[in-house]
């Protein structure tokens, strides 16, 4: 008898348990179709939108999708025998662009180190600014280069300054956030042995915290490095200098100096895998990856 | 003794010559980091840049941020008296309405108050400023020049003059008289015609006094609530153009959006194609990767240039721009990540009976969920940023409005507003996206 009423309830619970988990099962499912269709919605509806916005429809732009590529590639298959005296033709302009960002990330790095020790705990050198060297870098971070870029080339006139000066204040936002955060995986006791033997603070930074962290730094400044060569042609398109410029003024000149549009991709395109590679290299051995 | 005393004086002779290399190194850096940068000082052409540089321009660009100034104009031709901010004609005062420092009596006189005593008057074609410390100024407009009287002989420095225009700058504005105008211009700071324009029944109230309209009932626009018609008149205010400066930001998020979750959907099912343990076959592997290298290799830039020519300016161009890059990136993040999955996991779903596609969807799929979208999120705010770019580069979004406001140099303050506006975006994309990141993570520990 006793049995038996154990039994039923033991059933009774299992049957419970059964019972809660298919239906929290169910309601999870259906979570994940109800977010489903709300992403879908959202995906579609935001492409009606941008469609209706934009000058030219998707519909009618897919066809032409190819015309353009086309058209250069007909022209400078036409003046193929040009295309090497193009490539040197345009190579110091290239290496403006590299130059601007080699310059922009070294002064960036440099400046990063400085504010990610001051925001980082237990290294800052006046505990109470971490928050606001923080929120300094926040922003640096948030204002887009470009924006930087218009404002100075008002101010200072064309060139590369402006770039170099833009990508390097991006550069201090968006390093500075990543070394400290390199900087608090540091390990603290040399710089305690440092300090016990009367060392400055910038002694201890240097001797104690910057051999521990720089593998970590220089992989993030590499990958920073080709970024920024990638923002340095965009920056020459708006108005500074190097490559981007050249190729703003072949762009518009339109037909008849496809060839030189041509030739500028094609560096472009060069430069920014061969770095792309460089870099992945140098970071696979750094962080001691194979 | 003499036998070991050798290998460690040569291991020391080695220490010796290792801290000397690596002294070496370590002082040879900083000179080579030096050496470039001295390098890129010349190549720049910094020493020359004093002297190119226009600190007129910066000041400028700083005051006009954070001041306006408004016009008083006569047209010396006509006698037409006219008030606007800005000087342009979206700020001009209606007929029958002034500032209250312009008193105008008659048809062609105004007397014109500045700030610290310093005062104004226009008179037909003379213009007589009264400045404290020094005394009244006259100059008369006629048709063969501008004839200019002065306290004193010589003209101090802060007056320019000549035959054909007087430029007088004081602290408490500027007036310049030409054959064809006089103009008076009194600075004051903030951004004025923010909320209201001057053709809106709202202009001038106060918080207060607006939000008492609100509340009572009587109408001041026909047919329409005050709450509608304050909303209205900020909405489609001409000078600030709001609606236009919110669509453009919500275009700019769109294009990341779009562009970011098109990619996202693009190089998933491409990245199990080039992942290794997903694709035995080498030749497949192997194409998938050099696709993902060329999409990433061809920058931003050049896609944009491409596809505007296709389809125009506008968000569609951005979006696909970035749509096209990220799948490359994210095609090798994702592939990466896919080739660190525990295949245990998969196998246990194997055993239950699932084929393959069930196999994927619950042995592979939750293992890579967090790590996908904590990339996605911290993409779709950095392409936020892209996004300003491109529509800047192609014409679309915030993008476009900030480099036409910088064109026209004279719209400073709205170039202020617009960043503000970019920054207040970006950090918000930045901060929902770190909300979002970390309840994923903290998801997955509590699952574990």
């Amino acid at each position: 008898m006793i049995d038996l009423a154990a039994g039923q309830t033991g059933k009774r619970h299992v049957e419970n348990v059964q019972a809660a988990y298919l239906a929290m099962t169910r309601r999870k499912r259906l979570y994940g179709v109800v977010m489903l269709a709300v992403f879908v919605a959202l995906m579609a509806s935001g492409f009606r939108l941008a469609d209706d916005r934009s000058a030219g429809s998707f519909a009618d732009g897919i066809g032409n999708i190819f015309d353009f590529p086309g058209e250069v590639l007909r022209e400078a298959g036409e003046k193929i025998t040009l295309l090497p005296a193009l490539v040197v033709k345009f190579f110091p302009s290239l290496l403006e662009t590299i130059n601007i960002a080699a310059a922009s990330t070294l002064l960036g790095a440099m400046v990063a180190v400085v504010l990610s020790l001051l925001a980082t705990r237990g290294l800052a050198r006046w505990p109470r600014l971490i928050p606001v060297v923080r929120r300094l870098m926040d922003v640096l971070r948030a204002i887009p280069e470009i924006v930087i870029a218009l404002v100075l080339i008002f101010v200072l006139g064309s060139g590369p300054v402006p770039a170099m000066i833009a990508i390097a204040l991006h550069t201090v936002g968006a390093l500075g956030k990543l070394f400290s955060e390199v900087n608090e995986n540091a390990s603290l006791k040399p710089i305690e042995g440092l300090h016990s033997v009367g060392a400055s603070w910038s002694q201890r930074m240097w001797l104690g915290v910057i051999p521990q962290v720089a593998p970590n730094y220089l992989s993030y400044a590499l990958l920073r490095f080709e970024i920024n060569i990638r923002a340095s042609a965009i920056l020459g398109f708006v108005g500074s200098g190097g490559i981007g410029y050249d190729l703003k003024n072949a762009f518009s000149w339109g037909q008849g100096r496809y060839d030189e549009v041509a030739a500028i991709f094609l560096l472009l395109f060069g430069t920014i895998v061969f770095f792309d590679q460089l870099s992945s290299h140098y970071r696979n051995k750094l962080t001691g990856k194979a | 003794m003499a036998m070991t005393d050798a290998p460690i004086a040569q291991r020391h002779d080695a220490a010796q010559a290792l801290f000397k290399r690596k002294r070496l190194f370590a002082g040879a850096v900083p000179l080579v980091v030096l050496a470039y940068l001295a390098n890129v000082f010349f190549a720049f052409d910094i020493p020359g840049l004093a002297e190119r540089a226009r600190m007129d321009n910066a000041a400028i660009l700083v005051a006009d941020s954070y001041s306006y100034k408004t016009h008083v104009t006569r047209d010396n031709r006509t006698g037409d008296i006219s008030m606007a901010v800005e000087g342009s004609a979206k700020g001009r005062y209606p007929e029958g309405m002034s500032p209250e420092w312009v008193t105008l009596s008659g048809d062609d006189s105004a007397r014109i108050a500045l700030p610290q005593g310093h005062e104004v008057t226009i008179d037909g074609d003379t213009m007589r400023y009264d400045v404290p410390g020094y005394g009244p100024i006259t100059a008369t407009a006629s048709r063969r020049g501008i004839d200019l009287t002065l306290p004193t002989a010589q003209a101090p420095d802060w007056i320019s003059a000549s035959n054909a225009r007087v430029n007088i700058t004081t602290r408490a504005g500027r007036v310049t008289v030409t054959k064809a105008r006089t103009e008076v211009m009194r600075y004051a700071i903030g951004w004025e015609l923010f909320w209201f324009t001057l053709d809106s029944p709202f202009y001038g109230k106060s918080f207060g006094e607006l939000a008492a309209l609100v509340v009572s009932g009587d109408r001041i626009k026909a047919g329409q609530s005050n709450l509608a018609a304050i909303v209205g008149d900020v909405w489609n205010n001409q000078m600030w153009r709001h609606k236009d400066v919110l669509w453009a930001l919500f275009e700019t998020l769109l294009m990341a959006f779009l562009g970011t979750m098109g990619a996202a959907m693009v190089a998933l099912p491409m990245a199990f194609l080039s992942a290794r343990n997903f694709t035995p076959l080498m030749v497949v592997r192997q194409a998938f990767r050099r696709i993902f290298d060329l999409l990433r290799g061809i920058d931003a830039l050049i896609w944009t240039i491409v596809l505007s020519r296709a389809f125009g300016p506008g968000p569609l161009t951005g979006s696909l721009a970035i749509l096209l890059t990220d799948t490359g990136t994210f095609g090798k993040m994702f592939s990466e990540a896919l080739e660190n999955v525990d295949p245990r996991e998969i196998d246990g779903v194997q055993s239950t009976g699932a084929k393959p596609l069930q196999r994927y969807r619950f042995g592979v799929i939750p293992q890579i969920t967090p790590i996908l979208l904590s990339q996605v999120l911290y993409y779709l705010e950095s392409n936020t940023r892209s996004a300003t770019v491109i529509g800047a580069i192609t014409g679309g979004g915030i993008g476009l409005l900030l480099t036409q406001a910088i064109i026209t140099q004279q719209d400073w303050e709205k170039v202020s507003y617009y960043i503000v506006l970019i920054v207040l975006l970006v950090v918000f994309m930045d901060w929902i996206s770190g909300v979002v990141r970390r309840r994923l993570i903290t998801a997955d520990d509590g699952g574990t």
